[in-house]
């Protein structure tokens, strides 16, 4: 990237290096939403509506799990997907696809935890009508994760907002490689470390105003379909 | 409705997502651990487009400090290595690592300090420079992370007769990251540090820091390169990664070492003279 | 595929229901069987509600037995309850009709025909694709009995129906209810309304705190009540 521009000046200029490192921070923490969402909204909902002994703890544990610190989940990938780890042979690691994987690892928790306190609270007002209408396990899991298809969008943020901020993760995992495996994170880390700081101050910048962007998108996407949906 | 467009938002973020993963699978394209000197200073930004014009390979860099290149390569997450602390690049060798090893280049280390120099050593050689830092108890910030820079400076404490073991955490502060942070720390903190002098050029933040020691022979700091040993580790991709090595010891790639230049100073300086 | 078994006659042994220390329903019984409907009335906290839960199987008696058509198994056949409050999916009124039709595994080719002929005989035909969230309380309340019969119930609970709705809206429900019950199905239905008693019911059942206090074919019930607490509940006088 070129070294003496300010962040604006790229911007306007349509840097591509930095274009590169937005679509790739996107591409990257939104696959971790998508992948979380497939496996932790059904996760969530099924811990919001079965009872088993021990499911108090798992409660908790999901909860705590909220706060795994990014660069332990990074390390613990790292040893996993490393040539001498047991997924060595897919050599994935320092490739976007690591990235993918530890941040979806890293937002699951969020997510699932989320969707559990959602659908946990809507269940009780469906239940009877559930019960009623004879709808089955996984109809009720169904039914009750779309009805509540808009609170649990605010749960899909808090995971992406999650995802985009980190650092630990996706630079252990990806090896913050120019052109390849840098993200915004891992760049404005890079540029602090090399100090130039407006530069990094700038990209910073323009990393809050993209996660504001898709969080103004996503709300106004809800006000508009409450609107029509009731 | 909407359910059938997210799924399809899904579908479609997968197949992207595989795509990129089988994209890079197949091109042309070594990993190369090297040092965060090597990436700061610019010189690998300068070089590998060079390289890849010329072979159509795609040299991907994990700047790391030398320790953690060189553990990197041991667990075989790299086929090629870039560093800058010949013991250890000759223990990763004796191990079996490598087959053989390459002088490459070599720069020298530069004694940075606040610019009104609180211990009084401008000028002065390393040892001496040292000695006072030690005896007025002035700040000095390490980086502590077993890098090539790491290495070379512990071994200038030991050349100047300081035991640094009852200074931790006083005067000396090792921070555990790369030559930028220990830069800005030092700068912070008013403290000395050793540098590269590659980073030190490149480095935005100088503030209030400058050098004070330079030139010395013993701050010499040479660079090597080794191409991960295909026996110990079949996946790594041989004939890629030593026509890198060979692009860098021959002398078109020494050549473009030296036409590298920040602010009209060559930073590196080539010395391949083969095998060692 | 629907078992052919039936839900009548229910009924109901020594049935007791009790939450913590309250006893909701008392040492009930009752058979309910095929023919005019039985609609339930009694002071409020009678346990109406929670005699009609035990009726539809959504909740089990703490004692005493029920059994429908014979058996013990509380997984609905062919039963079916509207609420006071419906909770509407959150989706269209069509698609509302098309989930219960669904649940009640009806023949995936016939749904959509189903669902408008459904629409139809509750009046809802205009707003099938309306968002059924923005239903008025009224037709809220006629989307719940369509959806109840999409079950092709033999027997059709209602929970005070028309409680909160105007007097067209409580028409609009009622006529429902009577060619429902004309067309065979058995009506259990609880009430605060006694006109709507007048207009409905075949039999009367009045509850109070729990039990059953009387049960009478509906001339008999406000003519001829054996009970002194009947007879102050139809005159206003009931204070529990």
């Amino acid at each position: 990237m070129a070294d003496h521009l300010s962040a604006w000046q790229l911007i306007v200029g349509g840097d591509a290096a930095l274009f590169a490192i937005v679509r790739l921070s996107l591409l990257v923490s939104l696959s971790a939403v998508a992948l979380a969402a497939l496996f932790g909204m059904p996760l969530g909902a099924l811990l919001a509506l079965t009872r088993f002994p021990g499911r108090p703890v798992l409660v908790v544990l999901l909860n705590a799990l909220m706060g795994l610190p990014p660069v332990v989940v990074g390390l613990a990938v790292y040893l996993l997907l490393s040539r001498s780890g047991p997924l060595g042979e897919l050599g994935i690691l320092f490739t976007p696809s690591a990235m993918v994987i530890a941040q979806t690892i890293l937002i699951v928790p969020i997510i699932a935890a989320l969707t559990r306190q959602t659908v946990e609270d809507l269940w009780r007002e469906y239940r009877d009508e559930l019960t009623a209408m004879d709808v089955g396990p996984l109809g009720r899991m169904a039914t009750l994760l779309w009805d509540a298809r808009f609170s649990l969008i605010t749960a899909l943020l808090a995971g992406f907002g999650r995802a985009a901020a980190e650092v630990g993760a996706v630079m252990i995992v990806g090896g913050n490689i120019d052109g390849f495996t840098r993200t915004m994170t891992t760049a404005i880390a890079l540029e602090t470390s090399k100090g130039d700081l407006p530069l990094a101050m700038g990209l910073g910048l323009i990393l809050v105003a993209i996660v504001i962007a898709i969080n103004a998108a996503l709300w106004g996407t809800r006000l508009w379909a409450d609107r029509q949906a009731g | 409705m909407l359910s059938r467009f997210c799924t399809l938002a899904f579908a479609s973020l997968f197949i992207v997502l595989i795509g990129c993963a089988g994209v890079s699978a197949e091109e042309k394209s070594i990993v190369v651990a090297s040092t965060t000197s090597t990436q700061d200073s610019g010189l690998f930004g300068y070089l590998l487009p060079i390289f890849k014009e010329k072979t159509g390979i795609e040299v991907k860099v994990v700047a790391q400090g030398t320790g953690q290149a060189l553990d990197t390569a041991r667990r075989g997450d790299a086929d090629v290595v870039f560093v800058h602390a010949k013991a250890q690049e000759e223990k990763f060798l004796a191990e079996g690592f490598a087959e053989k090893r390459f002088d490459v280049m070599y720069n020298d280390f530069v004694l940075i300090g606040p610019k009104d120099d609180p211990a009084g050593i401008k000028g002065k050689d390393i040892e001496t420079a040292l000695r006072a830092i030690a005896a007025k108890a002035a700040p000095f910030v390490s980086r502590g992370d077993r890098s090539g820079t790491h290495v070379a400076e512990l071994a200038l404490w030991k050349g100047a007769g300081v035991d640094l073991a009852a200074a931790k955490g006083s005067w000396y502060r090792e921070i555990g990251q790369g030559m930028g942070a220990a830069l800005n720390t030092a700068g912070a903190m008013g403290a000395y540090v050793l540098s590269d002098r590659g980073t030190w050029i490149s480095f935005k933040n100088k503030g209030d820091l400058a050098i004070v020691v330079e030139g010395d022979k013993r701050l010499f700091n040479q660079y090597g390169v080794m191409l991960v040993n295909p026996q110990k580790f079949p996946h790594v991709k041989k004939e890629l990664g030593q026509a890198f090595v060979d692009w860098l010891i021959s002398k078109e790639g020494q050549a473009a070492i030296a036409n590298y230049k920040i602010e009209g100073q060559q930073l590196f300086f080539p010395d391949a003279f083969g095998g060692s | 595929m629907r078992a052919p078994t039936s839900d009548l006659p229910l009924v109901f042994d020594e049935v007791s229901l009790e939450v913590g220390s309250t006893r909701l329903v008392d040492r009930v019984n009752l058979v309910i069987a095929p023919g005019a409907p039985t609609l339930i009335v009694g002071p409020n906290g009678a346990g109406k509600t929670s005699l009609l839960k035990l009726c539809m199987g959504l909740v089990a008696a703490s004692s005493g037995r029920i059994t429908w058509g014979g058996r013990v198994d509380r997984a609905p056949a062919r039963r079916a309850i509207v609420f006071q409050r419906p909770v509407m999916l959150r989706r269209t009124v069509a698609a509302n009709v098309q989930f219960a039709l669904a649940q009640a595994s009806a023949p995936r080719g016939r749904r959509h025909l189903r669902t408008l002929a459904l629409l139809d005989r509750v009046g809802l035909a205009d707003l099938a694709s309306r968002p059924a969230r923005r239903l008025s309380s009224g037709e809220q309340q006629r989307l719940a009995l369509a959806r109840a019969l999409a079950r092709d119930p033999e027997l059709l609970l209602l929970d005070e129906p028309t409680a909160n709705l105007d007097p067209a809206a409580t028409r609009a429900v009622e006529e429902i209810v009577l060619q429902a019950a004309q067309s065979g199905i058995k009506i259990v239905m609880a009430t605060h309304d006694l006109g709507q008693v007048r207009r409905l019911a075949g039999d009367v059942i009045f509850l109070v705190r729990g039990r059953v206090c009387e049960r009478r074919l509906m001339i008999d019930f406000f003519d001829n009540p054996l009970m002194p607490e009947t007879a102050a509940f139809l005159r206003g006088d009931l204070v529990i």
